[in-house]
C-alpha cells in the first residue's frame, strides 16, 4: 500500500513537472485528486484494509494528498508568473514618445510680480486694499496736498473726464481713503490700475499699474520706511540686495526718497541692464506729510506715518527681463506662456 | 538745469572734487545729477601757440609751413588754413594730443581724433592749428571764429599754456533734475549754496555793488501795476549812455559753459543774471516806450501782439500784459514785443525784473503755445526777493562791463510784505520722525549751512525768502536728514500694535477665477480700460443701447482711447485677433478687468467698477467646454445651487442660435456664447470663437469658502435610465428640471447619457436618454421608496410631451 502510494506521487509529480499549461495541471488534479482520482480511490478501498491499519493509510494518503497539492499550487503560480513576464515583455513602450499635457493657462507677468509683492507684505501684516480707478480731483490731488493749479498737477499728465472726476494718476488716493475712515492703525497696500496721458511705446502706456504701501500708527519713523523697503526689497530681489534712498521731492510726503537697488544683473558693479551704475531705481517714498493726515483727521502730534509707490510694470519687466512694455498688453500668447 | 562746475565754483571756489564724485554727492543730498560731460574728455596736448614764420609750401598751392613757438620750442606745422598770418596766436595740438573731432560743424568723433606725426607733400608736420569744432565747441558758442579756418587767439593768449584752459573748455557740464519744491535751485547761486553744504565749504553770494550816477530813475520811468495778484512785484532800473559790444571772456565763457550762445553785453547780462539768480530779466529800448510809464494789466479778449520772434499772438482777458501809455509792449513773463526790442541803435535801457504769478503764466504760455526759458523760471513761482537783485546786478555788469551808466535809484512795486517765516525747532521730534539720535547742535550747524539760521532766543529757525517750500517741522527734518546722510539713518521695522496681513474676499473669488480659467487652458491678458466709440459698431451694438454711454474722457490720447468700456469684449478680441494674426493655435485667454457703468455723472456720481471675468478661445473646444468652465468655477466659489443657462439672452455679437445667459437664482450673472460671424470677422478671426463673461460683484456676493464635510456614502445607490423621445426644440434642460423639482429627496444626480438624431427617430424630434441615480443616506433604498418619485417624474415628463421609450 505504501509502495503504491508512493508511486501515485511521484507519477503526479512527474506530470506537473512536465505540464506545460494549467489545463494539463488541471488535468493531473483531477486524475489524482478529484472525486474519481487515483488517491481518492485508494480511499474508497480503504475498507480492505485491517482496521488498525486504517488511520495509519488515511494519514499516508493525506500527506501524499498535500504534497501533490502543494505542487500542484507552485507550478501553477510559476506558469502565472511565466505568463505575465512574456506580457510584459510585449506590453514595452517607448518612453522617450512626447507627452499628452492638459493645456494649463498662465498667469500674466504683472499678476505674478504683484502676488509675490503681496505676499512679503501680508506677511509683515498688511491688508490689501482696493479704491476706486475712476476717482475725484479730491481723492487724486486735493487731499495728497497738490492742491488745484499745482505743477506737479500738470506733471502727471492727468486724464480728465471733467474737472472734478479724473482716471487716477496713483494709487494714492486710497491712503487718503482708507485714512479718511480712521481706524489706526493702518499697515496697508493698495495695489491697482493707474492712467497717464503718455503715447504707447516701449517703455510708457497709457494705462499701468501701481503698489501703493501705507503705514500710520504712533511713533513710526524714517528709520522704519528704511527697513521696511530694505526688507520688502530683499525679499523681492533676493538676499544680497541692497538699497539706496536718495531724497526727493513728493507733495504728500516729506521727508521723501527714491530708493534704488544694487543691480540683480551684476550685483552692483554696472552693466548694461543699469547703465553701468549699479543701482536701478525701483520705487518713491517718504513720511507722510502732516498736512495730508490732518486732512484725514489724523492729528500729526499723535500719529505719524509712511508710504510708499511701486511701479508694478516696473518691476515685472526687470524681474523677467521683458524689454518692451508693449508686451504686457497685446496678450500674444507665445509670450504669456512664458510665465 | 545744467550748469558748469566753474560757475558753481564762482560762488563756492574751495570746491576741489571730480566730476563722479560730484555726481554722488550731490544726488545724496537731494540734488539728483542726472549726468555730466566733460568739455575737454577729447582734447589733449592742445596748447597757445604763435606762428613766427610763414612760407610757401614748395609743392602745394593751397598749404603754407609754418614756424609756430608753441612754448618751450619752435615747431613745424603745415597747414592748409587760409585764415593765418605771423604773430597770429593760435591753437596747436601737438603730436600724440587729440581733438574733438574734424573741421566741419558737428563732425565730433567718439574719443576723438588723435594727432600723429605726418608728411604733407613731402614736408614734415608736428602737429595741427585748431578750428574751433575740432576743439569740440561751436561756432555759435563763438562768433568770433571765422568760417573758415583755424581760430585765432586773442593777443593776451599766453604762448606755451594750455589753450582748452584759456578758452575755458576744460568744464564740467552737469545735469541737474531739480525737484518743484525746489525753485531756488533753478539758478546756478542755489545749486552752488547746495554745493557748498554738501561738502562743507563756504559759500559766498555774488556782492551787489551799489550803482547809479545820481540822475533819479523816477524821473525817467512811472511804473503801474494794476493787476498785483498776478504780479506781486515789478522791479525796474534805467541805465543810460549804452555802449553795444561784445561781451569779455569771462562772461561768454560762462554762457558757453551751460550752453548759452553769447550775442552782445546787453543780451547777455540778462541771460547771465537769469542763469545766476534764476531770474528772468527783460531790456526795452526806452526810447520806445511811450508816456515814460509802464502800465501791469490783463490783455482784452482778442486782442493780437506781436511778439519779438517776429510772430502774431493772440491774447484773452485771463493773460497779464506789460504795457506803455500807448500799446502793450511784452507778454508779462513770456516774450517781451517786437515793438520796443533792443537794436545796435539803443542809447537808453530799461531793466525789469518782476515777480508774476506763476500759475497764470503757465496757463497762459499754454494757451499762446509759446514756452520761454523766462516763462519756464516764472511758472514756478519765484522769490519776489531776487527782482530787486537782480535788476541791480544788471546795472553793476553794464557798469563793470563798461556798456554804459546806471542811473541811481530803483523804482519797485510791491504789493506783498516781507516778512520773516519761522519755524519752530524741535530737535527732539526731528529725532522721533527720522527714527535718529542727532545732536540738536549738529542740526543747527546742517541747517545754518543752507541759510536756515536758528534763533536761540525764540528757538526757532528763520526761513530766508527763496525757501517758500519751507513751512513745518517735517520740512527741517527732511533738511536735516539729507545732509545728515540718509544713509546714515538707521533701519528698523515698525513696532507699535500688531495687525493681521489679509485680502479681502473680492481678491479672494478673483483668486479662484484665475485658478480655474488657468486649470481650464486659460492664459490671463491685460486689456486697456479705455477704447474708441467706433468698438459698438463693431460688436453690433444698437444705437439705443445704454452701454454706448460710456464715459467720456475730456482729454483723451485720441478718439481710440476715449471711452471708459462699458463691455469688456472688444478686448478679448482684439487679444484674439493678435494671436490669429500671428498664426497662434488653440489660443484661451482670460482677463479680469473692470467695466465702467456710469451713475449720475451730472452729480458728479463715480460710475460703477464692475469686476469682469472675461474668457475667449478658439481653436480645440466648443461652446460647452465654456461652459464647463462656467460650471468648474461657480463650484469652487462655493455657489449653494446650480446655475442655469438661458437661450433669451440676445447678445448682438453673439451666434443667435448659441447663446445663452447664465442665471443664478434667477438673475443674469454672465453669458457665453460663439461670436456672431459677423463681429468674428471685423475682428478678423477666422475660426469659430467662443467668450464668457461673468459679472464678480454678482460671484461675490453670492460666494462662500465655508465647507462641511457631508460624509461619504455608505449606501448602495439605485439607478434608474429613462429613455425618450421629445421635440427637438424641447431643450435638455426642462427635463432636468422636472427630474429636480420632482426626484424627492433620496434623488443624488442624475447624467445625460445619449442623445440622438437622424434617421432612428421621427423627423423633428430627438431621442434623449438619462440616468437618474438615488442613494439613501442612512440605509440602503428598496425599490417602492423611490417608485413614488420616478412615477412623477415621468407624469410631468409626459405631461410636456416627451414620449417615454420602454
Amino acid at each position: 500500500m505504501k509502495e503504491k502510494l508512493k508511486k501515485l506521487q511521484e507519477e503526479a509529480i512527474q506530470l506537473i513537472e512536465e505540464s506545460v499549461t494549467p489545463e494539463t495541471l488541471n488535468d493531473v488534479r483531477i486524475k489524482y485528486l478529484g472525486k474519481k482520482g487515483e488517491l481518492t480511490a485508494v480511499l474508497k478501498g480503504m475498507k480492505d484494509v485491517a482496521k488498525e491499519e486504517r488511520p495509519k493509510v488515511g494519514q499516508l494518503v493525506n500527506e501524499s494528498r498535500e504534497i501533490i497539492e502543494h505542487a500542484l499550487d507552485y507550478a501553477k503560480t510559476e506558469m502565472e508568473k511565466a505568463r505575465r513576464a512574456e506580457q510584459m515583455k510585449k506590453e514595452v513602450i517607448d518612453v522617450t514618445l512626447p507627452s499628452k499635457k492638459n493645456m494649463i493657462g498662465h498667469r500674466h507677468p504683472n499678476t505674478i510680480a504683484l502676488e509675490e509683492v503681496e505676499r512679503i507684505f501680508v506677511g509683515m501684516g498688511y491688508e490689501v486694499v482696493e479704491g476706486p480707478e475712476v476717482e475725484y480731483d479730491l481723492y487724486n490731488f486735493e487731499k495728497l496736498n497738490i492742491p488745484a493749479d499745482h505743477p506737479a498737477k500738470d506733471e502727471q499728465d492727468t486724464f480728465f473726464i471733467n474737472p472734478e472726476i479724473v482716471l487716477r494718476t496713483q494709487t494714492s488716493p486710497v491712503q487718503a481713503r482708507v485714512m479718511e475712515q480712521g481706524k489706526l492703525p493702518i499697515r496697508m497696500i493698495a495695489p491697482g490700475r493707474v492712467f497717464r496721458s503718455d503715447e504707447v511705446d516701449a517703455t510708457h502706456s497709457p494705462s499701468f499699474h501701481q503698489i501703493e504701501g501705507l503705514v500710520v500708527d504712533k511713533k513710526v519713523s524714517f528709520a522704519d520706511l528704511k527697513g521696511t523697503l530694505e526688507v520688502f526689497a530683499k525679499e523681492l530681489f533676493g538676499e544680497e540686495t541692497k538699497t539706496k534712498f536718495r531724497p526727493h521731492h513728493f507733495q504728500f510726503t516729506e521727508p521723501s526718497a527714491e530708493v534704488d537697488v544694487s543691480c540683480f544683473k551684476c550685483g552692483g558693479e554696472g552693466c548694461r541692464f543699469c547703465k553701468g551704475t549699479g543701482w536701478i531705481e525701483i520705487l518713491g517714498c517718504g513720511m507722510v506729510h502732516p498736512r495730508v493726515l490732518e486732512m484725514c483727521n489724523i492729528d500729526p502730534n499723535e500719529y505719524s506715518g509712511f508710504a510708499f509707490g511701486v511701479g508694478l510694470e516696473r518691476i515685472a519687466l526687470l524681474k523677467y527681463e521683458i524689454d518692451d512694455m508693449r508686451l504686457l498688453y497685446e496678450n500674444d500668447i507665445r509670450f504669456l506662456k512664458q510665465f | 538745469m545744467n550748469t558748469s562746475l566753474s560757475w558753481i565754483k564762482a560762488y563756492v571756489p574751495d570746491l576741489e572734487v571730480t566730476p563722479r564724485k560730484y555726481t554722488d554727492a550731490m544726488t545724496l543730498s537731494g540734488t539728483k545729477v542726472e549726468g555730466y560731460e566733460e568739455h575737454d574728455k577729447d582734447l589733449e596736448k592742445i596748447v597757445v601757440a604763435q606762428i613766427e614764420k610763414i612760407e610757401k609750401h614748395p609743392d602745394a598751392d593751397k598749404l603754407v609751413v609754418c614756424q609756430v613757438n608753441v612754448g618751450d620750442e619752435i615747431i613745424q606745422i603745415v597747414t592748409g588754413a587760409p585764415n593765418v598770418k605771423e604773430g597770429d596766436k593760435i591753437p596747436v595740438v601737438l603730436v600724440g594730443g587729440r581733438v574733438a573731432g574734424g573741421h566741419e560743424p558737428g563732425a565730433k568723433v567718439a574719443g576723438g581724433i588723435k594727432i600723429k606725426k605726418g608728411k604733407l607733400r613731402g614736408v614734415e608736420s608736428f602737429g595741427m592749428m585748431c578750428s574751433i569744432e575740432e576743439l569740440g565747441s561751436t561756432k555759435e558758442m563763438f562768433p568770433d571764429a571765422p568760417e573758415d579756418g583755424v581760430y585765432i587767439l586773442p593777443e593776451d593768449a599766453p604762448v606755451g599754456e594750455s589753450a582748452i584752459q584759456y578758452l575755458g573748455l576744460d568744464d564740467v557740464v552737469f545735469e541737474f533734475e531739480v525737484t518743484s519744491n525746489r525753485v531756488d535751485c533753478y539758478s546756478i547761486i542755489g545749486l552752488a549754496r547746495e554745493s557748498a553744504a554738501t561738502f562743507n565749504k563756504e559759500f559766498h553770494l555774488p556782492e551787489i555793488k551799489e550803482t547809479g550816477n545820481g540822475e533819479d530813475v523816477n524821473e525817467s520811468i512811472k511804473i503801474q501795476v494794476e493787476n498785483k495778484e498776478l504780479c506781486p512785484r515789478f522791479c525796474a532800473r534805467v541805465a543810460k549812455d549804452i555802449k553795444i559790444g561784445p561781451s569779455p571772456k569771462w562772461l561768454r565763457e560762462r554762457l558757453v559753459s551751460v550752453g548759452i550762445r553769447p550775442i552782445n553785453n546787453l543780451v547777455d547780462i540778462t541771460n547771465y543774471i537769469m542763469e545766476e539768480y534764476g531770474q528772468p530779466m527783460h531790456a526795452y529800448d526806452l526810447s520806445t516806450i511811450e508816456g515814460g510809464k509802464i502800465i501791469v494789466k490783463t490783455a482784452k479778449n482778442g486782442e493780437k501782439f506781436v511778439t519779438l520772434d517776429g510772430q502774431e499772438r493772440e491774447l484773452d482777458e485771463t493773460m497779464l500784459m506789460i504795457c506803455d501809455a500807448e500799446k502793450p509792449i511784452g507778454i508779462a513773463g513770456i516774450m517781451g514785443g517786437e515793438n520796443t526790442m533792443i537794436t545796435e541803435e539803443v542809447k537808453t535801457v530799461l531793466f525789469e525784473a518782476a515777480c508774476f504769478n506763476g500759475t497764470n503764466i503757465r496757463k497762459s504760455s499754454k494757451k499762446i503755445g509759446l514756452r520761454t526759458d523766462a516763462s519756464g523760471k516764472f511758472e514756478k513761482g519765484l522769490d519776489p526777493a531776487s527782482a530787486v537783485d537782480a535788476v541791480n546786478r544788471a546795472c553793476q555788469l553794464v557798469e563793470e562791463l563798461g556798456a554804459g551808466v546806471a542811473l541811481s535809484g530803483i523804482v519797485d512795486v510791491y504789493s506783498g510784505e516781507s516778512k520773516q517765516i519761522t519755524v519752530p525747532f524741535d530737535g527732539k521730534k526731528i529725532n522721533e520722525m527720522l527714527g535718529t539720535d542727532i545732536a540738536e547742535e549738529d542740526m543747527i550747524d546742517i541747517l545754518d549751512k543752507i541759510d536756515l539760521v536758528y534763533n536761540p532766543d525764540t528757538k526757532e529757525i528763520m526761513v530766508p525768502s527763496f525757501r517758500q517750500d519751507i513751512e513745518r517741522l517735517a520740512d527741517l527734518a527732511e533738511e536735516v536728514a539729507r545732509f545728515y546722510g540718509y544713509d546714515k539713518i538707521p533701519t528698523t521695522l515698525p513696532k507699535g500694535e500688531s495687525t493681521i496681513g489679509k485680502i479681502s474676499f473680492k481678491l479672494r473669488v478673483e483668486e479662484v477665477a484665475k485658478d480655474v480659467a488657468e486649470a481650464c487652458g486659460f492664459s490671463q491678458g491685460m486689456c486697456y480700460s479705455f477704447e474708441s466709440p467706433k468698438v459698438f459698431d463693431k460688436l453690433l451694438i444698437p444705437e439705443d443701447s445704454t452701454l454706448r454711454n460710456g464715459i467720456k474722457i475730456s482729454n483723451p490720447l485720441g478718439e481710440d482711447y476715449s471711452i471708459m468700456r462699458t463691455t469688456p469684449l472688444n478686448g478679448m478680441l482684439t487679444s484674439l485677433a493678435t494671436n490669429y494674426n500671428r498664426r497662434n493655435k488653440d489660443v484661451r485667454l482670460y482677463e479680469l478687468g473692470n467695466i465702467y457703468i456710469p451713475r449720475d455723472l451730472d452729480k458728479n456720481e463715480l460710475p460703477d467698477e464692475r469686476m469682469q471675468f472675461t474668457l475667449g478661445m478658439y481653436g480645440v473646444g466648443d461652446f460647452f467646454s465654456m461652459k464647463g468652465v462656467a460650471e468648474t468655477f461657480m463650484e469652487k466659489v462655493g455657489l449653494k445651487e446650480r446655475e442655469t443657462y438661458s437661450p433669451d439672452s440676445n447678445i448682438p455679437y453673439l451666434h443667435p442660435g448659441r447663446q445663452a445667459n447664465i442665471l443664478y437664482q434667477n438673475q443674469v450673472v454672465g453669458y457665453l456664447g460663439e461670436v456672431h460671424p459677423e463681429v468674428a470677422d471685423s475682428y478678423g478671426i477666422g475660426e469659430k470663437t467662443y467668450v464668457m463673461v461673468i459679472d464678480m460683484p454678482f460671484i461675490e456676493e453670492k460666494a462662500s469658502f465655508e465647507k462641511k464635510y457631508e460624509g461619504i456614502p455608505r449606501f448602495p445607490a439605485i439607478t434608474r435610465d429613462i429613455s425618450m423621445v421629445m421635440k427637438k426644440e424641447i431643450m435638455v434642460g426642462e427635463v432636468e428640471k422636472i427630474i429636480e423639482s420632482n426626484g424627492g429627496k433620496y434623488l443624488e444626480s442624475y447624467k445625460l447619457f445619449d442623445l440622438y438624431e437622424g434617421e432612428q427617430v421621427e423627423k423633428g424630434y430627438k431621442s434623449v436618454a438619462y440616468s437618474i441615480v438615488f442613494r439613501g443616506k442612512e440605509k440602503t433604498l428598496e425599490d417602492k421608496e423611490i417608485a413614488k418619485a420616478m412615477e412623477k417624474i415621468l407624469q410631468s415628463l409626459e405631461a410636456l410631451g416627451i414620449s417615454l421609450r420602454k
